[in-house]
């Protein structure tokens, strides 16, 4: 089985900041990814390599195709949905339009997907004309998810969905995000400063520090291992 | 040109009820605005005929304003240029008129030779500059150099005339006299500004380019080609600005190279007035310039303000609004939570 997203050897760099020092990485179709780490690792830039907001270089490969020379918004044409840090929630619109411009690039009617979407999050179908900025932080992690999931992907970025959410919010995300993997087969590459919670959804792990690798397996191998258990369980 | 975002009203249900006064505060002085407009007109002919003409040259101020904040938006900057692309394109309506064109034939033409005008600057000239603001805006004033240089080389300085199909006529409503042409004016603008909205209220394309000019990189995240929706963008205010042109040149009774530069100045104040990011406000503000500026030159005699202060007192407004109130009438406030 061939992976769906294929990172070897990937740099990136902001200007003369070098946060990426060649990673490697492989999304199966269908798992859920998780990639650990202290801040400044480049977790995020990961991410933003895979999407195209960033310069990079070595090779990204996504369903055997090469993203290198693709931006952003034609990543999103191939079916990458990618949930930056801080949201990306526009919050001046509505959360029906929120959503619809989530499945920019999909043809046709979008009523089937949204109703898709509305039996996973029934409260956002009742807020349809309420202005995104104006819920809460929770609410709006979950519209960004939402939002996401229309474009229907087959691969789903999630950077830092935690970020300045009540625990109890975190747990609920985390499980709608293992249930769209189990019910839809959604495959997702999530960032995570809580690895706990990142490992227990995930079904595989990296670990990165100073833009390198050091560590990858499975969440059990992970979980087991002693750094880890030091540095990210903290037990 | 979402209403729900920008007008004092949805401030009041985006608030959760609460009232927000600086909402109502706008709501009143436009509501006491309206009133002390229709009893006067009811007192006075005179008055009537002034606030006519006032709405009428309004509502091209109205239109060349949006442009402005069409292109604001999406970039953060004033386009110097869009007067004089305004004025260009009417050029292009009265060349095409000469060359045998019908009115409306050369009108729907100007349209669409004013869309590809603006898409084809924002490409060539604005999107090679357009991550410095200043660079923008020294290109934009580049433009309007260059436009009107160049409409004196082909057309030359002095006055055109064009046939207006709006004729001299006038309706006769309880003893006002009213233009066919102001009619004229107000409607097509009003038209075409209410074609602009729907555009932006009910289409994907709409959806896109507000997306586009509220978050780019949000937007290109999601799959919205951002370049391609401001180039679009562009194209869109030299449309609306060839309307204000098109609109402007029979109460202007001639054309000439520079007959757009005073509609742009009053132009920025509407856009100014309505707080810069709000469609809505654009067009209230440009009414709410043409109406105060035909009553004052109307009513206040000639030797305390002349007609020839009429640049100077929009400029004035212009000042009064960025030293008392920035954001304007309808401008923006942050909505938002963490």
């Amino acid at each position: 089985m061939t992976a769906l997203l294929e990172l070897e050897d990937v740099e990136a760099r902001y200007g003369p900041v070098h946060v990426l020092h060649g990673i490697s990485l492989a999304v199966e179709e269908g798992s859920v990814v998780a990639v650990l780490g202290p801040n400044g690792a480049g977790k995020t830039t990961t991410l933003r390599a895979v999407s195209g907001t960033v310069r990079r270089s070595g090779s990204i490969r996504f369903a055997g195709r090469s993203l290198n020379r693709v931006g952003p918004d034609g990543v999103a044409r191939l079916g990458i949905a990618h949930v930056p840090e801080g949201r990306g929630t526009f919050s001046e619109l509505t959360v029906s339009e929120n959503l619809r411009l989530g499945a920019y690039t999909r043809r046709g009617s979008i009523q089937p997907e949204l109703d898709r979407v509305f039996s996973y999050f029934p409260w956002l179908s009742e807020r349809r004309r309420q202005q995104a900025g104006t819920l809460s932080g929770g609410e709006q992690q979950m519209l960004a998810l939402a939002r996401a999931f229309v474009l229907r992907p087959r691969l789903l970025l999630l950077d830092e969905p935690s970020l300045g959410l009540a625990p109890v919010l975190v747990a609920e995300l985390f499980r709608i995000v293992r249930e769209l993997n189990e019910k839809e087969g959604l495959t997702v590459l999530v960032v995570e400063q809580n690895a706990h919670l990142a490992l227990q959804a995930a079904d595989a792990g990296y670990v990165l520090e100073a833009g390198h690798v050091v560590l990858s397996g499975s969440s059990a191998e992970l979980r087991a291992d002693d750094s880890v258990r030091r540095s990210y369980l903290g037990y | 040109m979402d209403s729900a975002e920008t007008s004092p009203l949805a401030g009041l249900r985006a608030r959760g009820g609460a009232i927000d006064v600086d909402a109502a505060v706008v709501v009143l002085l436009l509501l006491g605005a309206a009133i002390f407009l229709l009893v006067g007109c009811l007192q006075s002919t005179t008055f009537a005929q002034y606030t006519v003409q006032g709405l009428a040259l309004g509502s091209v101020y109205g239109a060349l304003a949006l442009a402005l904040v069409l292109v604001y938006r999406a970039t953060h900057v004033i386009n110097f240029a869009q007067g004089e692309l305004a004025m260009l394109t009417t050029y292009i309506a009265y060349q095409l008129m000469l060359w045998g064109l019908s009115y409306w034939a050369a009108f729907a033409a100007t349209l669409a030779i004013a869309f590809a005008l603006g898409t084809a600057l924002q490409v060539t000239v604005i999107r090679p500059v357009q991550r410095s603001v200043i660079a923008v805006v020294i290109v934009t004033v580049g433009l309007f150099i260059l436009i009107d240089g160049v409409v004196n080389w082909i057309w030359g300085a002095d006055p055109k005339f064009m046939h207006s199909p709006f004729g001299f006529a006038s309706f006769d409503v309880g003893g006002v006299e009213i233009s066919h042409r102001y009619l004229w004016m107000m409607g097509v603008v009003f038209v075409s500004v209410l074609l602009v909205w729907a555009l932006f209220r009910f289409t994907k394309l709409g959806l896109g380019m507000r997306a586009a000019a509220l978050r780019p990189a949000a937007a290109a995240l999601v799959g919205v080609r951002v370049d391609s929706m401001l180039a679009i963008g562009w194209g869109l205010a030299a449309v609306l600005g060839a309307v204000a042109g098109l609109m402007a040149e029979p109460s202007q009774f001639s054309l000439s190279p520079e007959f757009m530069q005073p509609i742009l100045v009053y132009a920025f104040a509407a856009a100014v007035l309505g707080g810069l990011e709000s469609p809505a406000g654009a067009l209230v503000g440009g009414l709410a310039i043409g109406v105060s500026l035909t009553l004052v030159v109307g009513y206040v005699p000639q030797k305390y303000i002349g007609s020839e202060l009429q640049l100077p007192l929009a400029f004035a407004v212009l000042l009064l609004i960025l030293l008392v109130k920035p954001s304007g009438l309808f401008g923006r406030r942050e909505v938002r939570r963490v």
